[in-house]
């Protein structure tokens, strides 16, 4: 297999809470993107998704976070560069877009004017030669009348097609790999069919490799080939997206993938994780997702379960799961209801918090 | 820790009625302690504490409170007592600062003029703030044609610099403190009335006003409420700062010599008869000069650090 | 067959936009169009659409937080429409609302167990022992416990604040509960815990739901109908399985075709419509859908399609019958 393109060791994100403490958002988060790759990133909010994505871009304040592990993006280590080439870096070598595709434009500025500063950063090129490629930037991005769209302001366009734009800018200095946090969260499903094409049709283009930020399953499923589940700040399984949807190991991500509903498959109750995700300030000691776990055992509580090999290129964070008892587990949606019957017992007695009933045993879901 | 054994017991309530309801609850329930329960004046105290100026400015007004208070009582000389053996004195060891052109002690004027200053700025504040309140609490939630003529006379009143209103109003009026106080609020009203409005129209279009209307919820229950309480924030911070601006008015008021009488030991007025030994006792305007300016400071640095306490997006 | 809980008959509405000199407005956005449906006792039914396509605009008109400029609205026997605020608030004890937003629909002033008994405050003359009873009892309902009603709505996660939402609409025993995306600002394993309350509060309390929802799958999994709404005309509308078995408008075909499956074994091919939504200032002249639909003919352009049964319980707003979008 080739280098990867990116490469990323032992990431540990913490978030300055007062003078003295501080919040650890991302322990310990190690992962590689390959070029012509598009890696989903998924997980609820809080679990440290988007933390990851800026920390590998630096654009955390160094004044109220520190970061520490090795971003290696092409032979360079991202956290030893200075401030001047982290900023040549970003653009040429890797560049993102975010949720909010309307308030990452500026409101007072044209669209033109804001993608040639773009390509004007990183290129010494003429007016013309920045009209030009500003032109085709957007014609790459499927806007249909280029010229018209570089003289308007982003309040004239709908969020489509900022959208468009800001992959458009993100993509003007053709850079090796892309990341692209929620970048369909705030659009309508058609639209966002259209952004998902465009971003597949970019990597197979341009060979660029991507990570794609989500927390919907659904288009992971449809437009990754690799996909990394996190809870809590750490990685709890990471697979090809066939192995992951078919073979699920850990039980988070079991119950993340049996509780959306899915079209075409109707049932009367789905399968859910019971409780929420933890506070970044009050973890749960061990594994993180031992409180909600179906299966979780005292040992669970002791430490950190360690990422492990469980096939070819599949890590999962869950001992149990990786030895022989997921076997059974892994029967599908009625066995994770028959477990958590089972755990609420245990959370009881060990004087959990609120109140606790086997209300997923009753629920066995109908299939039509 | 108190609240978490009070949630361990309840879990047997709650499932009995779950189970009865035959409602879904059991996959809410592990792993989710809520935080450590904070009142919301607990929280409120615990970031306001961190803003020091704020509380130096919080100190030095309570201490100011407590000398008007009890200043009168308190003085080492009477404040209108003539001593003619020591005119114009600099500040020595029995008059600490010094004496005015009578020989009285300005320690003691100043101590028992606190009372005066802070209470005509007060009592202003306390009347123009109320008047605002009502007028742009009708204003905010009527709108239409009420809003409009409510924000024009404001507007109109906005028109004249806050200090020459009061003036108009001491002058038709007659001198005096009282009436200094009823020209401090009538300039006081039409920004509380602005400010009251802004607030009410920003919580009138928060979602959970449109939820009580939805509930059911009649207006006036909205508006007192839903409405009114999330203005307080506004109102507060506000308050304060008028203070600061009030005690200069009054005082400027009280200097112009429409205010307190010349026995009287108004700040304000002490400043205005001290300004013609400017040159040979300098101390007379220094001492209440100074009080007012750190009062005024100490009012707006309270006021400040309120703002920034209660605004979310500065925390 | 029994007659319906809500009926909502041709209506419309408008919001003026911008102002003249004269302060007369400059234009109107056509939210809601010539929209009729009726909600029988006990069904779920559902408003699904992108957004700016008025299915909340409709829910706030049902609800009389808004007034339409046509069409009437009956509920439960009275007409809505024809009611002034005053007369509209008993009415609200028998149908209550659940917002998308839990962080906002919340008073964050108030404590939980206050905002949970309030429509008990307003509409009924219970003490106010007999109410934080009910509301202890309405807690456990929800899956939350009594203490938590001494708290405040801050302290809460989106998914608890929701619950508490739902509570508080369920207090006063209602017989209509218009929720609006309930569960579209909450994470995945939150989505599933809020949907099974909804549906075993249901089937409890023998509850009617009017959904608002933009997730196909969500829908899906809830309603026993649905209505397709596109700029706020209703394009098609159907039984649940009728719906996602034979969509008949090109419109609900691209939107189900659309939705992203996690499955990546299924590989289906999304039929990838052109173009954005028109702007509802501005609506296409004929049919709304007529400037992306795979099918436009001149009749599309000129002529605004009646809604017309196809089958027993489902109407199509399209002139023609059979149409597939292009594999």
């Amino acid at each position: 297999m080739q280098d990867a393109l990116l490469e990323v060791r032992d990431l540990k994100v913490e978030f300055k809470r007062d003078r003295k403490s501080w919040i650890t958002a991302v322990r310990g988060v190690s992962f590689s993107i390959h070029a012509g790759e598009i890696v989903g990133l998924v997980g609820e909010s809080g679990c440290g998704k988007s933390v990851t994505s800026l920390a590998v871009m630096r654009l955390l304040s160094k004044a109220t976070s520190r970061t520490s592990g090795s971003v290696v993006m092409d032979g360079r280590s991202i956290l030893e560069l200075s401030d001047r080439e982290m900023r040549d870096a970003r653009g040429n070598d890797f560049s993102m877009i975010f949720q909010e595709p309307m308030s990452s434009l500026n409101p007072i500025m044209r669209v033109g004017d804001q993608l040639a500063e773009a390509l004007r950063l990183h290129n010494d090129l003429s007016r013309e030669e920045i009209h030009a490629r500003s032109v085709e930037a957007l014609r790459l991005v499927g806007i249909p009348e280029p010229e018209v769209t570089l003289r308007n302001y982003p309040h004239e366009l709908s969020g489509g097609m900022c959208q468009r734009v800001m992959i458009a800018m993100a993509m003007s200095c053709e850079p090796k790999l892309l990341i692209a946090d929620e970048p369909t969260t705030a659009l309508d499903v058609t639209i966002q069919a259209q952004i998902l094409a465009l971003m597949e049709r970019i990597r197979a283009e341009r060979n660029t490799g991507i990570l794609l930020i989500t927390h919907d399953l659904g288009v992971v499923a449809e437009t990754c080939s690799r996909v990394i589940v996190m809870y809590a700040g750490g990685i709890v399984e990471e697979a090809p997206v066939e192995e992951l949807f078919e073979r699920p190991r850990h039980p988070y991500t079991k119950g993340l993938i049996a509780s959306v509903p899915r079209l075409g498959r109707r049932v009367h109750r789905l399968p859910s994780i019971p409780g929420s995700v933890p506070d970044l300030a009050a973890m749960p000691a061990g594994c993180r997702f031992a409180p909600r776990c179906p299966m979780a055992r005292p040992a669970c509580e002791a430490k950190v379960p360690a990422l492990v090999q469980v096939g070819e290129g599949h890590r999962c964070a869950c001992p149990y799961a990786a030895a022989g008892a997921s076997v059974e587990y892994a029967a599908g949606i009625g066995g994770l209801a028959d477990g958590a019957g089972a755990a609420d017992a245990t959370a009881a007695a060990s004087g959990a918090t609120g109140d606790v009933s086997a209300q997923d045993a009753k629920g066995v879901p109908t299939h039509e | 820790m108190a609240e978490k054994t009070k949630l361990k017991g309840a879990p047997g309530e709650g499932d009995a009625t779950a189970a009865t309801a035959g409602a879904g609850a059991s996959e809410f329930a592990r792993g989710e302690e809520l935080p450590r329960a904070q009142s919301p004046a607990r929280q409120f105290l615990k970031k306001f504490l961190r803003r020091k100026t704020a509380v130096a400015g919080f100190v030095f007004i309570v201490l100011m409170l407590v000398i008007a208070v009890i200043g009168p009582s308190v003085v080492p000389y009477d404040p209108n007592q003539y001593d003619y053996s020591a005119l114009l004195s600099g500040p020595t060891a029995a008059h600490i600062w010094g004496t005015d052109e009578f020989g009285r002690d300005v320690f003691s004027r100043l101590v028992a003029g606190t009372q005066l200053s802070l209470g005509t700025a007060l009592t202003a504040s306390v009347i123009g703030t109320a008047a605002g309140v009502v007028f742009g609490l009708i204003a905010g939630f009527c709108g239409g044609l009420v809003d409009a003529f409510i924000m024009r006379v404001c507007d109109v009143m906005f028109a004249f610099p806050g200090i020459l209103l009061a003036i108009a109003v001491v002058a038709i009026i007659g001198p005096g403190l009282t009436n200094v106080m009823i020209g401090v609020a009538v300039f006081t009203v039409p920004s509380f009335a602005r400010i009251i409005r802004g607030a009410v129209l920003e919580v009138r279009s928060e979602l959970y006003v449109e939820a009580a209307r939805s509930v059911g919820c009649s207006s006036r229950r909205i508006m007192f409420v839903h409405i009114l309480p999330g203005t307080m924030q506004a109102l507060i911070v506000n308050f304060t700062m008028n203070v600061g601006g009030a005690i200069l008015s009054a005082s400027s008021l009280s200097f112009l010599g429409f205010g307190a009488s010349v026995t009287q030991p108004e700040w304000g007025a002490m400043l205005s008869q001290s300004r013609n030994y400017l040159a040979t006792a300098p101390h007379l305007v220094l001492f209440p000069g100074l009080l007012i300016f750190l009062t005024v400071l100490a009012f707006n640095l309270f006021g400040d650090g309120l703002r920034d306490t209660l605004d979310p997006k500065l925390n | 067959m029994s007659e319906p809980l809500l009926s909502v008959q041709d209506v419309s509405k408008r919001f003026p936009v911008g102002k003249s000199l004269l302060g007369r407005p400059t234009g109107y956005v056509h939210a809601v169009n010539d929209v009729s449906f009726d909600v029988m006792p006990g069904e779920t039914f559902s408003l699904v659409g992108e957004s700016g396509c008025g299915k909340s605009t409709t829910s706030r008109l049902i609800d009389h937080l808004i007034t339409p400029d046509e069409g009437r609205i009956f509920f439960d026997g009275d007409e809505v429409t024809a009611l002034s605020e005053r007369q509209m608030r008993p009415l609200r004890a028998k149908m209550q609302m659940v917002f998308q937003d839990p962080y906002g629909s919340l008073n964050p002033r108030m404590k939980v167990q206050d905002i949970i008994g309030e429509p008990l405050l307003v509409h009924t003359r219970m003490s106010a022992g007999e109410r934080l009873k009910r509301v202890h009892e309405l807690l456990g309902t929800v899956g939350l416990s009594p203490a938590h009603g001494e708290r405040y709505p801050h302290e809460f996660s989106g998914g608890q604040r929701q619950r508490i939402g739902i509570a508080r609409a369920l207090s006063v025993q209602p017989k209509l509960i218009i929720a609006d995306e309930p569960v579209s600002a909450l994470d995945v394993s939150i989505q599933a815990q809020v949907l099974n309350l909804l549906r075993d509060l249901q089937e409890h309390y023998e509850l009617t739901y009017l959904f608002i929802s933009h997730d196909l799958s969500v829908v899906e999994m809830i309603s026993d109908r649905i209505a397709v709404m596109y700029l706020g005309t209703i394009m098609e509308m159907a039984p649940n399985e009728e719906l996602y078995a034979r969509p008949c408008h090109p419109y609900t075909q691209a939107l189900l075709s659309a939705v992203p499956v996690p499955d990546p074994k299924s590989k289906r091919r999304h039929v990838l419509i052109e173009g954005d939504l028109p702007s509802p200032m501005n609506p296409p002249t004929g049919c709304p859908f007529h400037t992306r639909c795979p099918h436009c003919t001149e009749r599309c352009v000129k002529e605004f399609p009646k809604m017309r049964e196809v089958s027993p319980g489902h109407r199509l707003r399209c002139h023609y019958d059979g149409l597939q979008l292009p594999a």
